[in-house]
């Protein structure tokens, strides 16, 4: 065995073959074959121990972390998707569908089976009209989704676009008629404002919004009703867990955990009376707000113009939307509940009740009203509403009961010059003045009452007496809204037990929203305890109002103020008290020539009303806004809407009742023939002070921003 | 051939004599089949059980097998005359592919040549550096000498040197492994073999010079597999969730939900192993291991009867390629080696590496039937 050559050869036997081969020969074949057979079975024995340790590894994982594993493989597989509640509908107090869901059908597109997605879109927009808003709408969506999701990119189609549709089916692949839901308003424009609406969630809603609550949610209240009770409306979203490939692809369905429905909610509305309060304003602008006294109940909250809610559900068109937004007449202005104007002389039966408490005045105590009215000390004349160029007024010996059916001015200025600072916006407040009574009504403004306080922070400068006159005809910076003065009506119907305004009916009352709904008070006098008012008080001012409405047939300057217009032919009693606010500012002795000025110039036009008087069932306030005469023109607004709510219910009762009386049987209401004779006097509450005043009072008295 | 063979085979009388007389070792034959059968029934399901992927494999398997029986019929002297020379046309047509070679999916590794299907030469060097390398062992005496080794390390690195940069990692590191066997085989010190372990242990972060910034991620990847979790470091996640979630027994076949619901990525092809610990577990990957380890015994087996030096070492060399495909492709999928393309022999969907494999088997055959038996 030659194991070993000379080392000189080595180098040319690399790569010398015939060497090597001769070499090869001398090779011990049976040694080498022995040699790789031990060295094989290493071999195979390292094989093997790598077998193990791959298998030792598949250990590893199969079964000392096979919790863990699963858990991400479960999580891979298993989704949980949100599934919306439906919306709770809304009803009023008959019954009567307020807000709606309704079945429709929609435009849906799968941009994974579109060959060009803005191709098929624009295919789409051939047949139906489609927004940029609502082009843009789908692309947000569809970058948040899988490309085999159906993203919607019309809601609401027609009968006829969905044929359309169906039609070209052909060049449309990729895009679905799908039946879907939308908010239906069948009352439109009447309850825009009361019900308010809802519109399609949009970018800032999502920021602000729970996010699991609204993950699938389409619409979210805005204004009104379905603003404020947004949560109960809204109910809870189920949840449905689902098994998806890697694409997100559903495979089926594993567990379905069905949503809770929105509350649905009825409300105090009387979808009739509202009907009746909207065609009384006709085409004034204005609001009506009815509330019965008793429970604090929204009868009916009307604000002319309106605007038909339906159009913002599926996304209003923006030409239809600037149009609405940029009208003079603001029809998506709720007056009703953000209209703030001066009360005017709607305010002096509070003021009266407030001179009453303070101990300033008394029911017997009498001045005499000369039409004009100066502050000792003082060149500034505050004249009476009665007082012309021409004719200087005064409506001659006045006390507390006459004061208010004639709506004297001079009275009220005493009353305002004696009663002490800052107490008339103490009584005030207890009625709702200046804050926010109502429950659940959304935005409701609070409107202005001011103080001394109030003034030094505003203004800079003290509390002028001027400032107390000017207050005690419902001037100067005084603001409410009419569901502020349908409250103080209210009040004043129960005697001063304060009610507060609500629009969900009692038996829904236990929802989240809906806070302090028992809290019922009695306003109380300004005396040390809260003395100085009697409940003889209250029965007294509630017949002044009383003879605003129903003493006739008395001579000049002897009716109530409102009688000839609307105290006659009454089947009923109703208290009321008229009201005119001044908008533009007229110099002091400046002659008021109403013809000349332009509509938006005009006085607001005031009346704050209940009936029956004795067991008062409504209250109303209605302003007219320029209407001019609070009396002519806000007073049969009012009539005509109670005469809707009680004369059905007067027709079914014998007319002898108690409760409701026949206007005939007053002496001080004798249904007279000379209807025609008696003038009707134009009452207008100028308080005749410097320009300033009348300047403020001008900027304050219109809705912001008319 | 002696007589008492015959008893000792799995099919006897006439078919197991037609077998032999055609060269094919029944007892390897019995071996891949099985693979090749419970491969198919793992390819039926990952491919959510799509009877034209199963149709397609069993005409790429049976091709193998054609090509597998035809190489067993050559004489193991003809794999010896021709294997320098094949080495050499695979060195050049490499060299080509760098220069003129087609790029698909990110990496030049094919060669289109006029009249001719394109083709992977790297693919060719699975198979011709271990023959090279077995025949210049076969003309010197053994053990080798230290500079015959050097000589064998360098008809090693060659061709791996020319894959790499492709990028081909994974078929790098095959032929790489093929003439590592061969040279192991050949006889020489285990602590040679240690020392060059060590030594290779040690020059493996040069490696990372020489790395395209792709496989650097993969191996930066293979580290820690957070670092992209959407990306490279998906696959190896979800496969390990695969093999994982399967447990001892498996969710059952074709209830996987990683590989049915298309979490795991490549689940046909290189990732098969993850649907087989999925709905098999523990039990499944096991068993196909043990199948895998039987025929790397029985082909050693058979090395040790080849007649001479060249057939022992071809034999063995292909045999641990083979083994090397199971051991890398294994250890990616389950996260003990970085992610290179390397597919589980005769399971995974394709034909490629069936073919090179089954003519390795050819080889191993035609060597063991001109045996000394």
């Amino acid at each position: 065995m030659i194991r070993t050559i000379p080392g000189w050869n080595a180098a040319k036997d690399v790569f010398n073959r015939d060497r090597a081969r001769q070499r090869a020969q001398l090779k011990d074949v049976d040694q080498e074959r022995r040699d790789f057979a031990s060295r094989t079975l290493v071999v195979f024995l390292v094989v093997a121990v790598m077998c193990c340790v791959l298998i030792a590894r598949m250990v590893w994982l199969t079964v000392f972390k096979h919790d863990e594993y699963r858990t991400i493989s479960e999580d891979n597989r298993i989704q949980m998707f949100g599934v919306p509640p439906p919306r709770g509908r809304i009803y009023d107090r008959g019954g009567d569908l307020l807000a709606d869901n309704v079945p429709v059908f929609s435009v849906f597109v799968i941009p994974e089976l579109t060959e060009d997605v803005d191709a098929t879109l624009s295919e789409i927009g051939a047949l139906v009209e489609l927004s940029d808003e609502e082009i843009e709408a789908f692309h947000t969506l569809a970058s948040e989704s899988y490309p085999h999701s159906p993203i919607r990119v019309k809601l609401h189609i027609s009968p006829e676009e969905r044929a359309v549709i169906e039609v070209n089916r052909h060049r449309l692949t990729g895009v679905q008629v799908k039946p879907d839901t939308v908010r239906h308003y069948p009352y439109g424009e009447v309850m825009a404002h009361a019900v308010g609406s809802v519109r399609r969630k949009t970018p800032e809603d999502i920021r602000r919004l729970d996010r699991r609550r609204y993950s699938r949610t389409q619409f979210v209240g805005r204004r009104g009703i379905e603003a404020f009770y947004e949560h109960s409306l809204h109910g809870e979203p189920g949840s449905r867990q689902v098994e998806v490939d890697a694409h997100g692809r559903e495979q089926r369905e594993l567990d379905r955990n069905p949503p809770i429905p929105g509350e649905n909610l009825t409300l105090h509305l009387d979808s009739s009376l509202q009907v009746a309060a909207a065609q009384a304003l006709g085409d004034r602008r204005g609001a009506v707000v009815a509330i019965d006294p008793r429970s604090g109940g929204i009868l009916a909250m009307a604000s002319e113009p309106g605007y038909d809610p339906n159009l913002f559900v599926t996304g209003v068109d923006p030409t239809v939307y600037d149009e609405l937004a940029n009208s003079p007449r603001k029809p998506l202005f709720n007056r009703a509940t953000n209209g703030r104007y001066a009360p005017g002389s709607t305010f002096k039966p509070v003021v009266g009740l407030a001179a009453l408490a303070a101990g300033v005045t008394d029911w017997e105590r009498t001045i005499v009203d000369n039409g004009e009215y100066r502050l000792p000390n003082s060149r500034r004349v505050f004249r009476d509403w009665s007082w012309t160029k021409s004719n200087t007024g005064g409506q001659g010996v006045v006390d507390l009961h006459r004061a208010i059916y004639r709506s004297s001015n001079v009275y009220f200025y005493d009353l305002g010059a004696k009663l002490p600072v800052d107490a008339l916006p103490r009584f005030a407040a207890q009625l709702g003045y200046g804050r926010v009574l109502s429950i659940d009504v959304a935005d409701a403004a609070p409107g202005l009452l001011p103080d001394s306080e109030w003034k030094m922070g505003a203004r800079g400068e003290g509390w002028y007496p001027g400032d107390n006159l000017n207050l005690s005809i419902g001037q100067g910076d005084l603001l409410a809204t009419p569901l502020q003065l349908a409250t103080v009506a209210a009040i004043i119907a129960n005697r001063g037990r304060v009610v507060r305004p609500r629009m969900l009916l009692g038996n829904d009352a236990d929802l989240s929203e809906f806070e302090g709904g028992e809290e019922q008070s009695q306003v109380v006098g300004l005396g040390a305890g809260g003395t100085g008012l009697g409940a003889d008080d209250w029965q007294k001012m509630v017949e002044a109002m009383e003879a605003v409405v129903h003493r006739g047939n008395q001579g000049y300057r002897q009716n109530g103020t409102a009688w000839a217009y609307i105290g006659q032919d009454i089947a009923y009693r109703m208290a009321g008290k008229s009201g005119t606010a001044q908008v533009v500012g007229i110099a002091q002795g400046e002659e008021y020539d109403e013809e000349e000025l332009d509509e938006f110039s005009r006085k607001h036009a005031w009346f704050i009303a209940f009936a029956p008087v004795d067991e008062p069932r409504i209250a109303v306030c209605v302003l007219v806004e320029n209407g001019g005469s609070g009396s002519s023109v806000a007073g049969p607004v009012a009539r005509e809407v109670i005469d809707h709510y009680l004369l059905p219910a007067l027709a079914s009762s014998s007319p002898s009742t108690d409760q409701v009386r026949p206007g005939a049987s007053r002496p001080d209401a004798v249904v007279s023939r000379e209807v025609g004779v008696a003038a009707p006097e134009v009452e207008s509450a100028l308080p005749w002070g410097t320009s300033e005043s009348m300047a403020l009072a001008s900027e304050s008295g219109r809705p912001p921003g008319n | 051939m002696p007589s008492d063979y015959a008893h000792t085979l799995p099919i006897g009388g006439v078919p197991g004599r037609a077998l032999t007389r055609l060269r094919l070792d029944p007892w390897l034959l019995l071996g891949l089949g099985s693979i090749v059968a419970f491969g198919l029934l793992v390819l039926y399901s990952a491919s959510h059980r799509d009877l034209g992927t199963l149709a397609s494999q069993v005409l790429r398997i049976g091709a193998a097998f054609a090509v597998m029986v035809v190489a067993a019929q050559l004489n193991p002297r003809v794999y010896l005359r021709w294997a320098p020379a094949i080495y050499l046309l695979g060195i050049v047509l490499l060299i080509a592919v760098l220069l003129f070679g087609t790029t698909a999916k990110g990496s030049q590794r094919w060669l289109d040549l006029p009249g001719l299907p394109s083709f992977q030469p790297s693919e060719l060097m699975k198979l011709a550096a271990p023959l090279a390398i077995a025949w210049y062992f076969h003309a010197r005496p053994l053990p080798p000498r230290i500079r015959h080794v050097l000589v064998a390390l360098a008809l090693c690195i060659l061709p791996t040197a020319l894959i790499v940069p492709q990028p081909d990692l994974g078929t790098g590191v095959m032929v790489a492994a093929g003439g590592v066997a061969v040279i192991v085989m050949s006889g020489i010190r285990w602590r040679v073999v240690g020392g060059m372990t060590v030594l290779a242990a040690l020059a493996s972060p040069a490696l990372w010079f020489v790395m395209t910034p792709y496989q650097k991620g993969r191996v930066l990847t293979f580290l820690d597999p957070e670092r992209q979790p959407q990306d490279a470091g998906w696959n190896i996640i979800q496969s390990k969730a695969a093999i994982g979630s399967g447990g001892f027994s498996g969710k059952d076949l074709f209830n996987g939900t990683q590989s049915q619901l298309d979490f795991l990525p490549e689940s046909q092809t290189d990732f098969i192993i993850a649907v087989i610990g999925e709905e098999l577990g523990l039990v499944g990957i096991t068993l196909l291991l043990v199948l895998y380890l039987l025929v790397v015994a029985r082909a050693m087996l058979m090395a040790t009867e080849a007649q001479d030096t060249f057939g022992r070492l071809a034999a063995g060399g292909l045999t641990l390629v083979f083994f090397a495909y199971v051991f890398v492709n294994v250890g990616m999928v389950s996260g003990l080696l970085p992610v290179v393309g390397v597919p589980l022999p005769l399971v995974s969907y394709g034909g490629t590496s069936a073919v090179t494999l089954s003519l390795g088997f050819g080889i191993v055959m035609s060597i063991y039937a001109h045996g000394n038996r």
